[in-house]
């Protein structure tokens, strides 16, 4: 059977759903005829920028394993890491922005609903969860009601499905006020045995459909995703999807006692354009085609038509492809669990999807035109004006400010360096009992059972740093990242990164995308951590403003030995504080800060003066990866007390945050070729604060000195307050207990206001 | 001693404690399935925490409707040894196993995070390791645990000493602002009068090895071992 005569689609249609003229045009070739309704609904989703990346995939090359993976054998299970152990560990991280920012509950639920499908769908127990959210300023009502929302939302989800939310950050800047951004990441292990692939082979073999019901929620998702936020986007709340956390722990479950059956040959499952997208790609990755009846599909609403059938995104559902006369075997595993598993068609031979309702073909088109064949762009780049601007701005006659101590309380309080405990108390965090360094340190830390090994994982980006250089500021993301790890104990083994960017159609946006993209594989690669997963969202603004460029690193680390591992605070009264930095020997400007220039992008910039200005600071990857190699060793050798690295807010945060979560007080004399608000507060990169016992200091002494950095004696731990002097002048003395008060509580007092 | 945990469609902390058992307390264990209807051979039941049946109504009020409750019943009758772990706890007063109930937390939100624990009573079969007033560091992972229960029955479990763990501060001051929850005198678990069945919202099972931030878990699940011996 096949598809004739079919009429011309009307241009309002098909650019109502996102494909322009050209493209259709592309789509009459391929099939050779005009498409029917259900499949122009098929092109516009899987050729919208969420589903074909036909803007960035031409960037992505410029990540090392993508591009051996496009050329070579393709991107599945790319995205596995080796452990040891017949062990590997999957991760990936994905944004649910757009939904979120108009149904902030549910959008955020189901953007880890579906980053855990991605997860388990390999075969892999999800064992962690993080999450990366960008906001507005919590002053504002809409921005609470959003914050409230999107962390209730992952709550809701992520505690009912039993992975333990162990990670992640919380930033809030004026350009995220708009466009509020939920990234979501997932991390499982599995027995490498056990990994599960997403291709329909078997010619014959039946393809099922598990899980939940298919309703009218999501339809069209992707392409929603590929547009910016108006003020008609409160109108799409219907393309925001339903998410249903119990039904997805039993899918959970049910998938991997399914896949230990032996008989499933393929899996996949359905996010962005749902029955469309799982058909097209698992057949086009086999070189097989599928036939399907949606009249099959068990249905949550009466009436639906093929189109939306084909296009929901309703949530918790997988396509399986089962060896032929076993799917009863593999139907009972999910009735089980109290799942539906029904057969809806079959592997064909022919590379053709081929969509029945009932007996009548609605749909017939190339899975390979639908999965690989989205047309790319190369799009146009142009350096922003605004860049000149910024990074030339004079910061020499910035004012000093009149009390030290109170701006080192103004930055603790600032909701973005402030403690996150208001959000990651609403998360359990603890579930499955393998969390060895919960949230609040400088990365969470999971214990491998049945071995002696630990994975550390993190999220890092600074978006003030990319705005005002998009290339440094992305490898600063990285750099950040390795430093979190190296400060738990863990080398870095791989990344998966979420690229959010404003409109790619804007030269200037795609500039910034170009520059970043380039900065997070470089970076990525130093590191010994490339990209192995991922996923862009463009199209980040509002008619007012574009976000920050945020190109969202999720870094995955190993540790040998989890009983090694390391966290944040002081431990120790007497113990001494030692900076460890990357500046080089013969540098005269004392302990790893420098001139007024180093306070450009800073949270002190951001904070006191309001100003977003400057050149990030400079970042010397190979000096860096010699700062996180002296504490590795520090802490394999187990002489620290503890270690922290110096990020937002500077030297004086970072050690504020060692006596906070210690309660406990330091003394510390820093010596400055600089002004002391630089001394304190610049975000100087490649350093790291470590406590240790004075009878270690002789030991860390040999490792520094055999890596050559830097190190300085700071002081020491103890007391009740925190005593800073630069060049021998008190200018801080912040009480802990008023300090933690202050920290601590910002976030929730601004929430119950 | 042999310890069954039973799975509810929707348990999530069924597999950490049937680790705590096996690993930590080193005794028999086996996971129940939720169709079960025989409990014959098992000394202690647990109904694990999580989201049974997704909790979308009341938390508890479907899982005890489950077909393995009714034997669960009959253990418990016949004077089996039976705790209930946060959602299990809900499970148990939803079905009249214990007195009370467990209402939303008086936030509304989800609370995951270590707490202190005074030991009430430490006379019973699920506390005899601890010692009266001994602080222990437990966390707690809910957003129903919210211990509400009439005056009438208040007084009367109070009078019987069935609390045996209130929420407190680092010195075992029992206090309003050492309540995570809103539960009526800190309460956090409770046992039946006949002192056989126990629920608490705090997991034990989360507490058993330091690399997890405390051990004080296994002084609750080893005074279950011990007071069988």
């Amino acid at each position: 059977m096949s598809i004739t005569n079919t009429d011309p689609i009307e241009p309002s249609v098909y650019r109502e759903m996102g494909l322009n003229d050209e493209e259709y045009k592309k789509v009459t070739e391929v099939l050779g005829r005009h498409p029917t309704y259900t499949e122009i609904g098929m092109y516009a989703v899987m050729w919208s920028e969420h589903c074909g990346y036909k803007y960035s995939r031409p960037i992505l090359r410029y990540f090392s394993k993508y591009k051996e993976a496009i050329d070579g054998e393709g991107l599945e299970n790319a995205g596995i890491i080796d452990i040891g152990d017949g062990l590997g560990v999957c991760f990936k991280i994905e944004s649910h922005n757009h939904p979120s920012a108009v149904e902030p509950f549910q959008g955020a639920a189901t953007g880890v609903g579906g980053i855990l499908r991605d997860i388990f769908t390999m075969g892999a127990r999800p064992v962690a969860c993080l999450n990366s959210l960008r906001f507005g300023s919590l002053d504002d009502a809409r921005t609470r009601y959003l914050f409230e929302h999107v962390v209730g939302g992952i709550a809701f989800y992520g505690n009912c499905v039993g992975v333990p939310t162990v990670g992640g950050e919380v930033y809030f800047e004026d350009c995220y006020a708009g466009n509020p951004l939920l990234n979501a990441m997932a991390v499982g292990i599995m027995k490498h045995d056990d990994v599960a692939y997403a291709r329909a082979e078997g010619v014959g073999n039946p393809v099922l459909l598990v899980g939940s019901r298919t309703g009218r929620d999501g339809i069209h998702g992707a392409t929603f995703a590929s547009v910016e936020l108006t003020e008609e986007s409160e109108s799409r709340k219907s393309n925001v999807q339903m998410g249903d956390p119990f039904t997805e722990k039993l899918l959970i479950e049910a998938t991997l006692e399914a896949l230990k059956t032996g008989y499933v040959t393929g899996i996949q499952d359905m996010g962005a354009a749902g029955i469309t997208c799982s058909t097209c790609e698992t057949s086009a990755k086999a070189g097989t085609g599928m036939k399907i009846d949606v009249r099959k599909v068990p249905l949550r609403e009466t009436g639906m038509t093929p189109y939306e059938i084909m296009l929901s995104e309703s949530q918790e559902r997988m396509l399986a492809i089962v060896e032929k006369g076993h799917e009863s075997d593999v139907a009972a595993v999910f009735k089980k669990w109290g799942l539906h598993a029904v057969v809806v068609g079959e592997v064909t031979d022919d590379g053709l999807v081929h969509v029945y309702d009932g007996d009548e073909l609605v749909a017939q088109v190339p899975a390979k035109s639908l999965a690989d064949d989205a047309p790319t762009y190369q799009l146009k780049t142009e350096e922003p004006a605004y860049l000149n601007d910024v990074q030339n701005y004079d910061l020499s006659s910035m004012p000093e400010p009149e009390d030290y101590t109170q701006a080192l309380f103004k930055l603790i309080g600032s909701p973005s360096i402030s403690s996150k405990e208001w959000v990651y108390q609403q998360y359990d965090h603890m579930v499955q009992t393998n969390t060895a360094i919960l949230p609040g340190s400088d990365a969470a830390v999971i214990r491998i059972r049945e071995t002696k090994k630990g994975i550390a994982v993190t999220t890092d980006c600074n978006g003030r740093y990319v705005y005002l250089d998009p290339y440094a500021g992305a490898q600063i993301a990285v750099a950040e990242a390795a430093r979190n790890l190296a400060c738990s104990g863990a080398r870095p083994i791989g990344a998966t990164d979420c690229l959010n960017f404003g409109n790619p159609e804007k030269p200037e946006a795609f500039w910034q995308f170009e520059r970043a993209v380039k900065g997070v594989a470089d970076a990525c690669d130093f590191f010994g951590a490339p990209i192995v997963s991922g996923n862009v969202s463009f199209y980040n603004e509002t008619p007012e403003m574009a976000i920050y460029p945020t190109p969202v690193i999720g870094l995955l680390g190993l540790l040998d030995d989890v009983e090694k591992r390391c966290t944040s605070h002081f431990k120790n009264q007497g113990d001494f504080i030692v900076l460890i930095s990357g500046a080089p020997a013969d540098d005269d400007r004392g302990a790893g800060v420098c001139e007024p220039e180093s306070l450009g992008g800073s949270e002190y910039l951001n904070t006191i003066h309001g100003l977003a200005v400057g050149c990030p600071p400079m970042l010397d990857m190979e000096r860096e990866k010699k700062v996180h190699e002296v504490v590795l060793q520090a802490i394999d050798k187990e002489l620290l007390s503890s270690a922290h690295d110096c990020a937002d807010g500077g030297l004086a945060v970072t050690l504020a945050e060692s006596c906070i979560i210690g309660k406990v007080g330091a003394d510390v004399s820093l010596l400055a070729n600089c002004s002391a608000s630089a001394a304190l507060f610049a975000e100087s990169q490649s350093r790291i604060v470590v406590s240790l016992p004075v009878d270690k200091l002789g030991a860390l002494r040999e490792i520094v000195e055999k890596i050559g950095v830097e190190s300085t004696v700071l002081g020491k731990v103890g007391g009740d307050a925190l005593k800073i002097k630069v060049n021998d002048v008190a200018v801080i003395d912040a009480n802990v207990s008023k300090m933690e008060s202050c920290w601590r509580t910002v976030i929730g007092n601004k929430m119950e206001a | 001693m042999k310890f069954g945990v039973v799975i509810f469609p929707g348990s999530n902390c069924d597999q950490d404690a049937y680790f705590a058992v096996r690993d930590v307390l080193k005794q028999p264990v086996e996971y129940i399935w939720h169709q079960e209807t025989d409990l014959k051979g098992f000394d202690c039941i647990i109904l694990p925490g999580g989201f049974s049946y997704g909790d979308y109504l009341r938390t508890g009020a479907v899982a005890k409707f489950s077909p393995v409750m009714n034997a669960v019943q009959e253990h418990a009758a016949n004077g089996g040894r039976l705790i209930g772990i946060c959602n299990g706890f809900q499970i148990l007063c939803e079905s009249g196993l214990l007195p009370g109930a467990l209402i939303p937390n008086n936030g509304l939100r989800f609370i995951c995070k270590y707490v202190n624990l005074r030991v009430a009573n430490n006379r019973t079969g699920f506390t005899n390791m601890c010692a009266e007033g001994q602080v222990l560091n437990i966390p707690i992972a809910h957003h129903g645990g919210n211990y509400y229960a009439d005056p009438n029955t208040l007084k009367r479990i109070e009078d019987n000493n069935q609390v045996i763990l209130r929420y407190c501060d680092e010195s075992g001051n029992v206090t309003p602002e050492a309540n995570p929850n809103g539960s009526l005198n800190n309460i956090a678990g409770i046992i039946n009068e006949s002192g056989n069945v126990a629920g608490m919202m705090p997991h034990p099972e989360r507490a058993v090895e330091p690399i997890l931030g405390s051990d004080d878990g296994r002084l609750i699940m080893q005074s279950i071992v011990e007071s069988m011996a």
